[in-house]
């Protein structure tokens, strides 16, 4: 119990970035946009979080308030970059994949000479509070319910899995979502704007990987340049690998986050293996899933294609 | 009296460089069948797009029940009663009939989508019309029948009262054919009207109460089906008489090329279960059958694409079972892919380029590894000259071409190597009737001179038009051989449902 | 569309994109309280303006052309190697390592290939790892590359600190002078002082080879048509798993050897952290370059001046303005190519065609 509960709440912890920003892949790419620029809209998510937050705080704002405000910061900077993903690829019709490449160039520059500017180091931002778990009573003293059920962006981060589920089966946006991602001429003779489904379908996405970014703000109560640290791309493999699912790819982000979370509890308890092998176990654990006999996956029919 | 369903006035519409209507008038009653035939490029396609909104004409009004459809495109169209099912489907594979059908219309409040709903209107549609469809099915598992009749269901989903069908019956076989042509007719009864667009003369005159004839973006004549003859009708489609069908047969058939024994492939939809068969020089065998009946694994085992479960392939006297498609092409076997612009050819690259996609071709306009332009060029050139595509410049993108001409460089090419054994796959579908001809002219002339030639198709006019002897592939196995004399549309069409042959 | 106007919008795409880039800029700059006209003036100066500057600028693109060399080499095949920032870390360990290992006596006739072989063998094998996941069992290259990136820095650095690391460094020890490329200064005086060396022309020389390789030979038309056409290249005959293996080792050996330029052109050592992103930023490169092996060189030179012009300007603007312009530039290509192309050809289409 004392080795698994650390570990699990890490797990959960880790998870959550990856998780939104592999939700937020998920919409864009079932309707037929691949979303390469999940890194830039960690970034964004992550700044906007922390320059609202100190902005409250300074105002007065409790640490809570301050939080919650950058959560709000953070969903509109991300759903902004991906207004700017949806207008190269949507509006103009433009490559996916080179799009997103810019758009991740874009924030790590952006982000940079905005600390620059606003806290005066190009490394890292003023402190922020952050958010503290909700306190629920007769559960504060369970390590795993505490992370599971109170913190707010770990359970959200559940609700919205759930929710994306939900939408994928039972609502008229993810019936279309699908058949856009699938056979967007379909939808059009159906009377349905294909380019209207895609460009909510990449706005959303871009708020919920804004999330991601807020989280990793929060949590390490500060912005950090290169915060995202290649996140937004291994939440693209988390997609890949849970098949263009969201339950799918939330499984893939809790086996990541287990991956990372035992290289932290193995390099803090020491076993003699060296600190770099270490540091490749979540990357070597998910090379060798996907290479495994997890299946291929397959892939929505018009993703990536810009002419339907 | 009514108004007409669907009224077309003095439709004019002009493309860079193309006049692809002009001043076309064409009118469709309620309760009627009203046919469009015409060649490709006629004007056909362009007419119905005008029809439903999706381009606007230069001149010329759309009425649609008596209303001015505007310029308000396809969603108003659609609101006006109008329907079209198009030639190939717009499905979504991956999802079921009912996600299908209701598409874009699905029941359910405030955002959320009530299947049990849309699956309980699918199948009081389908029963209103007599179809056989289970809602709860997934399209991508259905016939390509079946798949029509989802369009079908979708399009009377709507609400619509005029029914625009292209080319409905490209993919059919006969008796699929004969029940959509009852459909239609219940459809018409019903008080719909129903466009039907084709090129196949006898089903036109079967289910057309009117055809209209275009040629050249211009309305030649519009005739009572009861007065039109086939042969009337050829003559106003090409504006010329056509040549009498070619009913060359072998000549001299030779020593067995191609022979399969007993060939079984992996996986259980369309996989083959045991086929033998043995292709001579001189001598077209055509494999009738509907398609996913295994036609794909047939192709893709012959080529070499797919080794097959068990069973042997020998192919010019070695046993090819295990072998790659580079040593069985080096051996002297040539493919037209059913798949054009998949298998058949990289749109994105140039002619000169298109012609070098076979081994023996690269094989012979290379040098130790690098090409050499000038020699490929000039074979190039030599084959665009040969197949009348113009103009015969080879450094344009392949996707530049009409599909005729695309599937003219596609048979120039395979043919260039004098293969020994030519493989086809639906080697005309979608080609005008001129470019037929000139296909069909340059396979037979290679089954003349030598070639073993396997054509596979759904077209049961080609396969009779060229085969000398006809095997029908039904679940994977093998019916036949018939002598094409024997293999009459109705025997083949029996076979190809998997009934009892009756002689 | 034909020859003509592919080249015409592979040429003037780029060349609007980087006026919107520069006009967007100059909205940046004064956004900052800076002139954007002072400011790009001094850009001008610092780069093209001086011998001196324009070497700094030719030593950067050096690297970048070479990872765009990768970039471009895989994109024809239709990979996508997000990978050539480890292909190019391990290149730089393994040239290092394998010059230090050279006799002492080695003539640099001998030294020199024999470290290029080294950085190309060990960019081409981890790429090819990518490679057989890919083409064997079907793991995605993009997901692949970036994994073994993470794998490629944690193993060169295990590599480097256990056996080559200098005292309390993280670089190796100087490899020996005849393993190292000549600074162009000792030819052109007029350089004096930029690092601008050998490696330069042996990036012309495999901008050049590529070219050779990609239309003039069979090999390059199969990965061509490989990339355009998976399915039309396996019923040609082509060995299309063979191909993607082999493009996307061609791919890691030209990483690989963009280490070059710093392990023997510049430094003389291999140091972690050396790569700075130069091989993402290869993709850019090659994006811009709408992958042709000739426009990756003019491609280079154009992000190796911004990347120049991000330390000259730092005195006035934060250096992350040309990090922007760079993103600015690849975004504006994203966004113009499209419809560029359309207008080609419709123009095309008025000129008659079939």
């Amino acid at each position: 119990m004392d080795l698994i509960a650390p570990l699990i709440v890490a797990t959960l912890r880790i998870s959550a970035p990856y998780l939104w920003a592999s939700l937020g892949g998920w919409y864009s790419e079932r309707s037929g946009i691949v979303n390469l620029a999940l890194e830039g809209m960690l970034l964004h998510g992550a700044l906007a979080c922390v320059l609202a937050a100190h902005a409250c705080e300074q105002a007065g704002a409790s640490g809570a308030v301050a939080a919650w405000a950058g959560i709000a910061a953070a969903i509109l900077a991300g759903a902004l970059t991906g207004a700017l993903h949806a207008a190269a690829c949507v509006a103009a019709k433009g490559d996916q994949i080179t799009s997103g490449i810019a758009i991740n160039l874009l924030a790590a520059g952006v982000t940079k000479l905005v600390l620059t500017l606003v806290f005066g180091s190009a490394s890292n931002s003023a402190r922020i509070a952050g958010l503290e778990p909700w306190a629920i009573p007769g559960l504060a003293h369970w390590g795993v319910t505490r992370v599971l059920f109170c913190t707010p962006l770990v359970l959200f981060a559940a609700v919205a899995v759930a929710g994306s589920e939900f939408v994928a089966r039972r609502t008229r946006f993810g019936l279309r979502l699908h058949a856009a991602g699938e056979m967007p001429r379909a939808v059009q003779a159906a009377g349905v704007s294909v380019a209207g489904l895609r460009w909510r379908a990449v706005l959303l996405g871009g708020a919920l990987a804004g999330v991601g970014g807020a989280w990793l703000a929060l949590d390490q109560h500060q912005f950090t340049a290169g915060i995202s640290n290649g996140r937004g791309f291994i939440a693209l493999a988390a997609l890949i690998f849970g098949k263009w699912t969201p339950r799918g790819a939330a499984a893939a982000c809790l086996l990541f986050g287990a991956a990372e979370a035992m290289q932290i509890q193995l390099q803090a308890h020491g076993t003699g293996i060296p600190t770099q092998f270490v540091q490749m176990l979540p990357y070597v654990v998910t090379l060798v899933a996907l290479a495994g006999a997890i299946g291929r996956a397959h892939p929505p029919a018009a993703l990536g294609r810009a002419d339907e | 009296m009514t108004a007409p369903a669907l009224e077309l006035a003095g439709i004019t519409k002009r493309y860079p460089g193309v006049l692809a209507c002009d001043a076309v008038d064409f009118r469709v009653e309620p309760g009627s069948v009203h046919a469009l035939v015409g060649e490709n490029g006629a004007g056909k396609s362009t007419l119905m797009s005008i029809a439903c909104g999706l381009v606007a004409p230069d001149a010329g009004t759309v009425h649609i029940g008596g209303e001015l459809l505007g310029r308000r495109g396809p969603a108003r169209a659609r609101a006006l009663g109008l329907g079209m099912v198009h030639q190939h489907f717009l499905l979504v594979p991956t999802l079921s009939v009912a996600d299908n059908v209701v598409l874009g219309r699905e029941p359910g409040r405030l955002g959320a989508y009530d299947r049990a709903a849309a699956e309980a209107r699918v199948r009081a549609t389908a029963l209103r019309y007599g179809f056989d469809l289970d809602p709860r099915a997934r399209v991508g598992d259905l016939s390509v029948g079946e798949q029509q009749r989802v369009e079908i269901v979708r399009v009377l989903d709507t609400g619509a009262r005029v029914v625009i069908l292209d080319e409905p019956t490209a993919v059919l076989v006969p008796q699929e054919t004969a029940e959509l042509v009852r459909i239609l007719r219940d459809l018409a009864a019903a008080g719909h009207a129903i466009v039907f667009i084709s090129h196949r003369l006898p089903e036109v005159r079967a289910i057309a109460d009117t055809i209209t004839v275009l040629r050249g973006g211009r309305v030649v004549e519009t005739l009572a089906a009861r007065a039109a003859s086939e042969a009337n009708l050829a003559r106003a489609i090409v504006g010329r008489a056509l040549a009498a069908p070619v009913v060359a047969r072998a000549r001299s058939v030779a020593g067995a090329v191609l022979e399969l024994t007993d060939v079984r492939t992996a996986g259980t939809r369309g996989a083959l279960q045991g086929v033998s068969l043995t292709v001579r020089a001189g001598e077209i065998v055509g494999v009738a059958g509907v398609e996913g009946n295994g036609q794909q694994a047939l192709l893709r085992s012959v080529l070499g694409l797919e080794t097959p479960r068990s069973g042997s392939i020998r192919f010019a006297a070695h046993d090819v079972t295990h072998t790659g498609v580079a040593e069985r092409r080096r051996r002297g076997m040539a493919y037209v892919s059913d798949d054009r612009l998949g298998e058949g050819l990289v749109p994105e690259m140039t002619l000169a380029e298109n012609l070098l996609l076979s081994t023996p071709q690269s094989d012979a306009l290379g040098w130790r590894g690098f090409l050499r332009p000038a020699a490929w060029r000039a074979r190039a050139a030599a084959i665009l000259d040969a197949a009348a595509v113009r103009p015969a410049r080879a450094d344009r993108d392949a996707r530049t071409l009409s599909g005729g001409n695309q599937q003219k460089v596609v048979l120039g090419r395979e043919l260039a190597g004098a293969p020994r054994l030519l493989v086809l796959g639906q080697p005309t579908r979608g080609v005008d009737v001129g470019g037929i001809e000139f296909l069909h002219a340059q396979i037979l002339s290679a089954r003349d001179a030598g070639a073993a030639v396997l054509l596979v198709s759904a077209d049961l006019a080609e396969i009779r038009a060229l085969a000398d002897r006809v095997v029908v592939l039904y679940g994977g196995q093998l019916r036949g051989p018939l002598d094409i004399d024997a293999a009459t549309p109705e025997r083949l069409g029996r076979l190809m449902l998997g009934a009892e042959d009756v002689a | 569309m034909n020859r003509r106007a592919a080249w015409v919008a592979a040429i003037v795409a780029p060349a609007l994109a980087v006026l919107a880039a520069l006009a967007t800029g100059a909205l940046l700059a004064a956004a900052l309280g800076r002139n954007p006209f002072e400011i790009y003036a001094l850009l001008g100066r610092e780069t093209f303006g001086s011998w001196y500057g324009l070497g700094q600028v030719l030593f950067k693109a050096t690297t970048l052309a070479a990872t765009g060399l990768a970039a471009a080499m895989a994109f024809r095949a239709g990979l996508f190697n997000v990978g050539a920032e480890g292909q190019l870390y391990l290149g730089g360990l393994a040239a290092a390592v394998a010059a230090l290992t050279l006799p002492p006596a080695c003539p640099a006739v001998l030294a020199i290939p024999v470290t290029l072989v080294a950085a190309a063998a060990a960019g081409a094998a981890w790429a090819g790892v990518a490679g057989v996941l890919r083409a064997r069992l079907g793991v995605h290259e993009v997901i692949a590359t970036i994994l073994l990136n993470f794998i490629a820095m944690a193993l060169g650095s295990w590599i480097l600190v256990t056996h080559f690391a200098q005292f309390e460094t993280l670089h190796t020890a100087e490899i020996p002078a005849a393993a190292r490329w000549a600074r162009l200064e000792s030819v052109w005086p007029a350089f004096r002082g930029a690092p601008l060396n050998g490696a330069a022309w042996l990036v012309l020389v495999l901008s050049g080879a590529c070219v050779v390789l990609l239309w003039h030979t069979r090999w390059g038309f199969e990965v061509r048509a490989v990339g355009a056409s998976e399915k039309a290249a396996r019923a040609a005959g082509i060995p299309v798993r063979r191909r993607l293996f082999e493009a996307m080792a061609v791919s890691g050996a030209l990483a690989g050897l963009a280490a070059s330029n710093f392990v023997q052109g510049y430094k003389y050592y291999f140091e972690d952290g050396f790569t700075a992103e130069a091989g993402f930023r290869g993709l850019a490169v090659a994006l811009l370059a709408r992958s042709h092996p000739l426009g990756i060189v003019p491609a280079a030179i154009l992000f190796g001046a911004l990347d120049r012009g991000g330390f000259v300007l730092s005195q006035k603007v934060p250096k992350e303005f040309a990090d922007i312009l760079q993103a600015l530039v690849l975004l504006f290509v994203v966004v113009l190519q499209p419809g560029l192309r359309r207008f080609m050809e419709r123009r095309q289409s008025l000129e008659g065609r079939e």
